[in-house]
């Protein structure tokens, strides 16, 4: 026996279910009457980097779209730097890193308009690939799915980044890369597969 | 400040949880990958006063008309944000959405037969104090339908998202009402294996924080995850 440790316990995760929209994207519920939403600009009006849009579709087992969830983003900016007092440096007036998409309840796309990432810092000197970190949530989801969106542009920075590296079955990488259209703006398509063959690389960390 | 502790799973919903339905065909086959957290995991997005004023924490009047109120049982949800080493979390976001009085969302999706309350919306947020503590005003939500078996009721309950620090403390839950027998009967309250967790999503009637002759209250402490006060850095695997 020993003295116990008396470490608080991890409130559990719910489903954020089918009316998630009405907590956290009040304009796809039909609320109109609400303050003004959160997480509708990532990047401000003052970031600095290439302004790009992200498109995709989330879709489950049976490769039906899931018109009903809801994506995060969190991202550095142009310069490898978090908004956040630990994110390493400052950053642009009016960056915050953050947003939120809902995906269309007809179609089940989902687009966020940001500025692309640079390169962020790695344990042991090391650099990541410019990423997105994403997480997802829906109906039928019992805890917040973490992935991350790397850019199809990127080859030689994805090939010696450290995360892609530790996924052991080499051909899933590829769910994480977003292959990148040229347009006004340049477009990165990321389609995320909640579950099957092609399922999307999901993480704890 | 060093790595967040690793989340322990034990807490949580199984991403596949058969008894609740919708999970079968939106949970994830293959294994999480463990990552060791970066700087991108170690941080989150920063919220301040111009994010959620007075009035968003006030769900009786949020969405009232001038002079008007929120029909139901008028109540007090409030409670402590804390990580796994009972630090409070200061300045982190909540937002809340629920059911009104009746058990019907204000949500295009939402087509329960019982009626909107035209002066209740149904959604507010706030940011703990500097000592973690939060408080909404709302009534109590009511118990609705849906089609998981046939006929299956949730509890009464409120959605929560909370932030925290860092994106590894990132979290979405429900809140239950002490004493709701339909509690017993929910396949989304019982995704969480463990009974001392589930026991966690009660909020708990608190006859000392009512406000006297207008609202009950309920209690609801919400805990995110520890982190390492010193950071070590970890050697490169094999270096
Ligand atoms: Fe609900």
């Amino acid at each position: 026996m020993a003295k116990p440790l008396n470490y608080l316990k991890e409130t559990p995760s719910q489903t954020a279910g089918p009316y998630v929209h009405l907590g956290l994207a009040a304009g796809a519920a039909g609320l109109t009457q609400a303050p003004a939403e959160l997480g509708t600009d990532i990047a401000g009006p003052k970031a600095q980097g290439e302004r790009i849009r992200i498109e995709g579709i989330v879709r489950d087992g049976t490769g039906a779209p899931v018109r009903d969830a809801l994506i995060e983003v969190w991202q550095a900016n142009a310069q490898g730097r978090y908004a956040h007092p630990e994110g390493g440096g400052p950053v642009e007036p009016g960056f915050r890193g953050w947003g939120r998409a809902p995906c269309d309840f007809e179609t089940g796309h989902w687009a966020v308009d940001t500025v692309k990432p640079g390169p962020v810092p790695w344990r042991g000197g090391m650099r990541q690939a410019p990423h997105l970190s994403l997480w997802i949530v829906a109906r039928g989801i019992n805890i917040g799915l973490s992935t991350r969106m790397y850019f199809g542009d990127e080859d030689a920075a994805n090939a010696a980044d450290p995360i892609l590296g530790m996924i052991e079955q080499a051909q899933r990488r590829a769910t994480l890369i977003a292959p990148r259209e040229d347009g006004s703006p340049p477009t990165y398509h990321f389609d995320i597969a909640l579950q099957g063959a092609d399922e999307t690389v999901f993480f704890d960390f | 400040m060093g790595d967040y502790y690793q989340r322990d799973w034990g807490q949580h919903p199984p991403a596949l949880s058969p008894d609740y339905k919708t999970s079968v065909a939106r949970s994830p086959n293959a294994a999480l990958l463990s990552l060791p957290q970066g700087v991108g995991e170690i941080t989150g997005p920063c919220f301040g006063a111009g994010d959620a004023g007075p009035e968003d924490r006030d769900l009786i009047h949020n969405h009232a008309r001038p002079g008007e109120s929120a029909i139901g049982e008028r109540i007090v949800l409030y409670g402590r944000v804390m990580d796994g080493d009972g630090r409070p979390l200061p300045r982190t976001l909540i937002e809340i959405w629920q059911a009104n009085a009746g058990g019907r969302y204000r949500h295009r999706n939402d087509g329960y037969l019982a009626p909107l309350d035209p002066n209740f919306g149904g959604t507010g947020r706030t940011l703990t104090d500097e000592a973690g503590h939060y408080a909404f005003h709302t009534v109590k939500p009511g118990a609705y339908p849906w089609r998981n078996w046939a006929n299956t009721w949730r509890p009464a309950h409120i959605h929560l998202s909370i932030f925290g620090a860092g994106f590894a403390q990132r979290l979405i839950t429900q809140c239950y009402f002490e004493g709701d027998p339909l509690i017993a009967h929910c396949p989304i309250v019982h995704t969480v294996a463990d009974e001392e967790a589930r026991a966690a999503l009660v909020a708990a009637l608190d006859l000392n924080a009512t406000i006297p002759f207008d609202s009950i209250a309920y209690r609801f402490d919400i805990v995110l995850r520890g982190r390492r006060s010193t950071p070590f850095e970890n050697r490169q695997e094999g270096a």
